[in-house]
Parts: C-alpha cells; sequence; structure tokens
C-alpha cells in the first residue's frame, strides 16, 4: 500500500519533469522525432531494395483504378457489378431453393407428423414442435441457405480481389459531404450482407461520432434475410404490371430502386445527424487501394462458407425456431371466437391501413422482429388465417410455403392487397427496427441504451413517415 | 519394423512438428503477436500459424479487435495474438492504441511484423517504431510474390544487419516462408538468437539531453524497465495513455513482468 502511495508521488514528479522539459524543446521536437525514424526507414530501404527494370504491375492496376474510380463511370460501374451480385444470387438460388423446401416442406414435414401422430403425440405438442417450430427452421433454410451460399462466396471474391477500397474511394465524396466518414461505404457494404457484421465492422471508424452514424444507419443496408421478401414482391406486384417477358427485368430493376433507395437514406440520415444530434465535421482519413490480387477461389469459397454462410444460418436458425412457437401459439390460441393474432390483426387494421399496410404487416414484423426472413411465410399464413380462405395451407398457425409464385399472389390478393399493399411492404422492408441480433450488437458496440433505441426506432419512424406519404399521393390519384 | 525418416531430424522440414491449436490457449509457453501496416496479410499469415479461420480480405483495416489462437512448435506451445494494422504507433486512435498498449503492456514473447515487401520503405516507420517498444522481434517480409512480380530485389541479409533482427521472405498466401518463420520465431522467443535493433537518435541534441534526463529520472523509480528511452519521449509529447500509466504506477508492471519471467 505505502508502496504504490510512493510510486504515485515519484509519478507525479516524472510528470512534472516532463512537463517542464516540454516547455523548454518547444513544439517542433515531435516533427523531428518524425523525420529521424523517416530518415532511418529511408536509408535502410535504400540500401536494401533494388528495382531491377521498369515496373510492371502497377501499371496495370493504375489503368484498371482509371476506370473504376472514375468520375463517370465509378458509379454505374459499382451499380453494374451490384446488379450482376444480385441478378447471380437471385437466379442461382432459385432452384436449390426449391429443392430444399420440396425435401424439408413437402418430404419431412408430413413424415414428422405421421411420427408423431403414431407415437399419440398430443396436437398442441406436435403444432409447437412440428409446425411451429421446426417448419420455421425448415423454411429458413430453404430461403436463406442457397443465397448466402451464393451471395457471401462472391462478395468475399470482390473483396479478395481489392474492388472494395474502390467502392469506397467513389462514395468518399457523397459520405463526406454528409458529414460522415467515407469508410462507412465499407460498413455499409458489409451491411448488404448482414447488419450485425456491417455494425461491427463500423470499428474501422476512429471518431465516434462518425462511427455512431454508421452504426446508426446501417440498417439502411437490405440485409440478406429481407432480399427474398423484396423480391418476392417485387416479382408479384410490380413484375406483375408488365408483361411476362419484361417482368424478371423490372421486377429486379425495382429491387436495385429499393436497394438504391436505402444508399439515399443512408446518406440523408447521415447528413441530418451530422448536423443535429451528432455535430461535427467529418475526419480525413487516408485509404491506401490496395493492389489488385488474383483471388484464391477455393480458399475463399472455403471460408466464406464456414466464416459468414454457417455462422449466420446458424443464427437465423436458432431465433427462427422459436419466432415458429410464437406464430403457432399466437394463431391457435383463441380468446372468445378468434385466435390470437386475429385480435390483433383487427385491431391494428385501422392504423396500418393509414399507411397503406394491414394488421397481417404488422404483426408479421413484430413477430419477425428475431429474423427478417420469416417475414413472408409469417404474412402468408396470418393472411390465410384472417380471411379464412379454404384449400391453402396446412391447417392454422402452420407455416408454409406455396409452391408457385401465382400461389402466393392468389393469397395475397383474396387477402385484399392491392399495388399500394406491395410498395409498402418493399419500403416498410427496408425501412423499420433491425433485426434483435443486430439490436443486441448495436448495444455491445455502443454501450448506450439511447444510441440503441435510436437506431431502432428512427427507421420506423421513417419507414412509417415514407408509407404514409406514398399511401396519400395513391389515394390522390385513385 | 520402422522406416527412418531423415526428414524429421532436419530442422528446414519441421511443419511435421506444426500443431494448429486454433483456440485451444491453455498452458502456453510463448506469446507472439502480430503487428504491422493495414493489409499486409498479417491475418494470413496468423491463419497459417494457427490453422483458424480469421476472415481476411484484401482492404485495409478488417481486422478490428484483437484476434487469438495457438499452435504447438517444437513441442513448445505458441499463443498468437494478431493485432489491428495501422500505420504508426504515434498518433492515437483506437486501433493504433490497442496495437501499441498490447506490445507495451502485453510483454509479448516475440512480435512478428508483417510487412509488404513491395513498399518496404513505408513499411519500416512502423517496423523502426515498434523496435523501440521491444527487442524480439521477426520480420515476416510478405508479399514477395508480388515484389517479384514488380522486378524488385531485396536484399534479405543487408535488412536483417540493419534492423537486428532476422528478417524471413514470405508469400503467406501461398503458404510459402512459414516453416523459415517457425523457425525464426522459436529461435528469437527461446533466446538462441538475440535481437540487437538499433534505437532513434533525434538529430537534435536538446532532445536527446531531455530523454536522458527524463529516462534517468523514471529509472530512479523504475530501475530495469525496458524502452525508457521510448516512455521518455511519449512523456514529452504529452502521450496521455502513457501519463496515466507512469501515474498510476502501471508502466512499473512491464517491469516485474520482466523480472518473473527471469525468475
Amino acid at each position: 500500500m505505502e508502496d504504490t502511495v510512493i510510486k504515485s508521488i515519484k509519478g507525479e514528479e516524472i510528470i512534472s519533469v516532463a512537463n517542464a522539459a516540454r516547455w523548454d524543446l518547444g513544439t517542433d521536437f515531435h516533427d523531428s522525432i518524425i523525420e529521424s525514424i523517416y530518415e532511418d526507414a529511408s536509408r535502410i530501404a535504400n540500401k536494401s531494395v533494388k528495382q531491377i527494370g521498369e515496373k510492371q504491375a502497377y501499371s496495370f492496376d493504375l489503368k484498371i483504378d482509371k476506370i473504376v474510380t472514375s468520375r463517370w463511370l465509378g458509379f454505374p460501374l459499382m451499380f453494374l457489378v451490384l446488379a450482376i451480385v444480385f441478378w447471380l444470387t437471385v437466379a442461382g438460388a432459385n432452384y436449390p431453393s426449391g429443392l430444399l423446401s420440396s425435401l424439408l416442406i413437402d418430404k419431412i414435414h408430413p413424415l414428422l407428423k405421421n411420427l408423431a401422430a403414431s407415437i399419440n403425440m398430443p396436437w398442441w405438442l406436435s403444432g409447437v414442435l412440428i409446425d411451429g417450430a421446426y417448419l420455421s427452421m425448415a423454411w429458413v433454410i430453404a430461403v436463406m441457405l442457397p443465397p448466402m451460399a451464393i451471395f457471401f462466396p462472391i462478395f468475399t471474391l470482390l473483396e479478395d480481389l481489392g474492388y472494395l477500397p474502390r467502392v469506397a474511394f467513389n462514395m468518399d465524396s457523397l459520405f463526406r459531404k454528409a458529414g460522415a466518414h467515407g469508410k462507412q461505404a465499407l460498413t455499409m457494404s458489409m451491411g448488404f450482407g448482414c447488419n450485425a457484421a456491417g455494425v461491427v465492422a463500423a470499428r474501422v471508424i476512429d471518431s465516434p461520432r462518425e462511427r455512431l452514424i454508421a452504426i446508426i444507419t446501417n440498417n439502411f443496408s437490405l440485409c440478406n434475410g429481407r432480399w427474398p421478401t423484396q423480391i418476392l414482391i417485387a416479382t408479384i406486384f410490380i413484375g406483375g404490371l408488365v408483361s411476362p417477358g419484361l417482368a424478371g427485368i423490372v421486377s429486379a430493376g425495382s429491387v436495385v430502386g429499393i436497394a438504391l433507395l436505402g444508399i439515399f437514406f443512408s446518406l440523408v440520415v447521415s447528413w441530418g445527424l451530422s448536423r443535429s444530434v451528432l455535430k461535427g465535421e467529418a475526419s480525413s482519413f487516408s485509404l491506401e487501394l490496395p493492389p489488385y490480387r488474383p483471388p484464391r477461389i477455393l480458399q475463399t469459397l472455403y471460408t466464406s462458407l464456414i466464416d459468414r454462410t454457417i455462422i449466420v444460418l446458424t443464427r437465423a436458425v436458432v431465433f427462427a425456431v422459436p419466432a415458429g412457437v410464437v406464430i403457432w401459439l399466437v394463431a391457435n390460441i383463441h380468446i372468445g371466437d378468434l385466435s390470437l393474432a386475429e385480435h390483433f390483426i383487427q385491431w391494428s387494421n385501422p392504423f396500418a391501413l393509414v399507411f397503406g399496410l394491414n394488421g397481417v404487416i404488422l404483426l408479421a414484423y413484430i413477430i419477425a422482429i428475431p429474423a427478417n426472413e420469416i417475414v413472408i411465410p409469417t404474412v402468408l399464413m396470418l393472411t390465410v388465417l384472417s380471411t379464412n380462405l379454404s384449400g391453402v395451407g396446412a391447417g392454422s398457425g402452420v407455416m408454409f410455403e406455396l409452391d408457385s409464385v401465382a400461389d402466393t399472389a392468389n393469397v395475397l390478393h383474396a387477402g385484399g392487397w392491392t399495388l399500394l399493399t406491395g410498395i409498402n411492404l418493399m419500403l416498410f422492408s427496408l425501412l423499420h427496427n433491425p433485426c434483435s441480433t443486430t439490436i443486441i450488437t448495436i448495444y455491445k458496440e455502443t454501450k448506450s441504451a439511447k444510441w440503441t433505441l435510436v437506431s431502432t426506432f428512427l427507421p420506423i419512424a421513417l419507414g412509417l413517415i415514407v408509407t404514409f406519404f406514398t399511401t396519400q399521393i395513391w389515394f390522390l390519384f385513385h | 519394423m520402422s522406416i527412418p525418416n531423415n526428414c524429421a531430424d532436419c530442422p528446414a522440414h519441421n511443419t511435421a512438428n506444426l500443431v494448429k491449436l486454433g483456440l485451444n490457449l491453455e498452458n502456453v509457453d510463448y506469446v507472439i503477436t502480430m503487428a504491422g501496416n493495414p493489409n499486409t496479410g498479417k491475418s494470413t499469415v496468423f491463419n497459417n500459424l494457427t490453422g483458424l479461420h480469421q476472415h481476411t480480405g484484401n482492404w485495409p483495416g478488417k481486422t478490428v479487435s484483437r484476434a487469438e489462437g495457438g499452435y504447438i512448435y517444437d513441442d513448445k506451445r505458441y499463443k498468437v495474438v494478431d493485432l489491428p494494422g495501422t500505420y504508426s504507433l504515434l498518433s492515437t486512435s483506437t486501433d493504433e492504441e490497442v496495437a501499441r498498449d498490447f506490445i507495451l503492456f502485453g510483454q509479448p514473447d516475440v512480435t512478428v511484423i508483417v510487412v509488404d515487401a513491395t513498399r518496404l520503405e513505408r513499411n519500416l516507420n512502423l517496423v523502426l517504431q515498434i523496435l523501440e517498444l521491444t527487442d524480439r522481434a521477426v520480420l515476416c517480409l510478405n508479399l514477395m510474390d508480388e515484389a517479384k512480380r514488380n522486378n524488385l530485389e531485396i536484399d534479405i541479409r543487408a535488412l536483417s544487419k540493419e534492423l537486428g533482427i532476422p528478417v524471413i521472405p514470405a508469400s503467406a498466401r501461398r503458404k510459402q516462408g512459414m516453416d523459415e518463420l517457425l523457425q525464426a520465431i522459436e529461435a528469437v522467443a527461446s533466446g538462441k538468437y538475440k535481437c540487437k535493433p538499433p534505437k532513434i537518435k533525434s538529430n537534435s541534441k536538446k532532445l536527446n539531453h531531455a530523454i536522458e534526463t527524463l529516462a534517468g529520472k523514471i529509472l530512479e523509480t523504475y530501475p530495469g524497465l525496458p524502452n525508457v528511452n521510448w516512455v521518455a519521449t511519449r512523456l514529452l509529447e504529452g502521450d496521455n495513455s502513457i501519463i496515466e500509466a507512469v501515474r498510476s504506477g502501471e508502466i512499473g508492471s512491464l517491469h516485474e513482468e520482466d523480472l518473473t519471467i527471469q525468475n
């Protein structure tokens, strides 16, 4: 104890000696230290490095950089790359998704039901376990695994190749004008895979102010769990507007449009925050454009599968299982004549209609807080339930996947959905609270309940405002 | 009957002695750390050594916090700490502080400095700063394949002589140079190789004098403190975290830990 006291007195002595000497030295000695380091480095490098002949590889890199970071071509190329990645993901995922769902849902689900019946499992238990927990898990795997197994490796290949810093380079001036950090372009790109990952990636930003902005706005990057919703709804309601030949391109285009709208909101909200509660100047940073390196394909496939796909999928399954149980329960626990779900839907419908949505969508988004992936199956199940359609689905509270987009369209149209509902669902899917994993991650990263709440509720508020205005404008013309 | 295997005794073929431990970090003999500029392949080297799959990517700053892993080489257990990449240890941003504090207070047995062979001069700025903090270091001259592609020739022996530490050329992405790196780490950790890095001396006599005076003052309280000149310089610069460490006496723990290792 005494020892510590002495040490601390000595410590103060040392510090005061240092302070006195600092006055004595003047201000430029820091520079002189750095200078001597640079001199030594340059001397050693000159001694040991020899350039034989011409520098070659970098002139090629420079040529590519001139194109991908050019003022005119930079952005269009970026969108093109983005569109190709999504197109590959969407097109490639379709077939394996179908296979998985026919295996897990059409084959294994009835098997499990029969098994449960053969051992006389009570109906509610087999309902909760098989129709609730198992089916939601099966859905999440069928819907998420194929796109992730395609999206993450492609994204990782781009990363390995060295394209991401170029994206950041292009976006830098936009983000700086918005008062945010240029590296936010990187965290935003990560968010297109998974918002929780994007929030963690915001650690690359040093300034706490800019890091907060990056964290709060990361949710505006459409994440993996939301792509399927966007694609399905766009196919039904927007692709349905044009001739079948154009439907594919138009619906894909509208999804890219929503993604771009997300980037737009990300910039606008960053701008708003840095002009109000998170006031400050954008800090400068040096971003090295690394040389292009030939990607290591096999290794990339392996790491992105293990590192990202499996981890994200596990998380989704872990959250989908209890959500499945909840869906089954709210659909099967009755108060009076109606189930809990129907009570909520009827009660919230008038409110939801103001925003061009409906009670089913609101309930689905509450149930799907743990994982955005289960929004569509929940919506379908609840729609069938609340409109008492017969002949589709597998009974109340059973999450199912309809065999074709046309079937899904029929259910939604029967549930009173219009083009407006479709557009607003797409907007609301972009602008609503982050999933629970992301919320927890935000809390872990910011250690602040206040900013976690802001990150959670700000997007909902925006979503309601935007859908309110689309609805009002829609009714002006209809 | 067993077939004699000459390779087993040859130090150059010691990969057979490498057991990747992943996250199993109990009872380690040595702690080593990986430092270097962003995007020089630290994480790739880390993955090669530990068998872990720390995410790697071709963009600066993707290792945002420390990653840890382990391996056994030649019957010794090593713990490896991968630090975020930094350009310097002078200005204080979060990742630079993480890196610096670990090298300073974590007192690793060996610091493996991974540098980009194609950008040696700029990378050396950080190397020299790290060598101010610690003597026991190995330079992993990574991306040699790219240096060759750029027609760069690097005199490994001259570089090693200048820096006073082992210099190992490597191409971590192709897993080249890893055996030699493991050997060099072992040699420095066990004390077989004595590192003698140069210390930065400023041209300003006045500054050198101030550093010496202050260092003397510090040594009165903490005799035998390693890297005392560096601590003195940081105090002169008014580095808050070092001032705090002096104030709280935490700075002395550097020295005490050193003693316990010697005992």
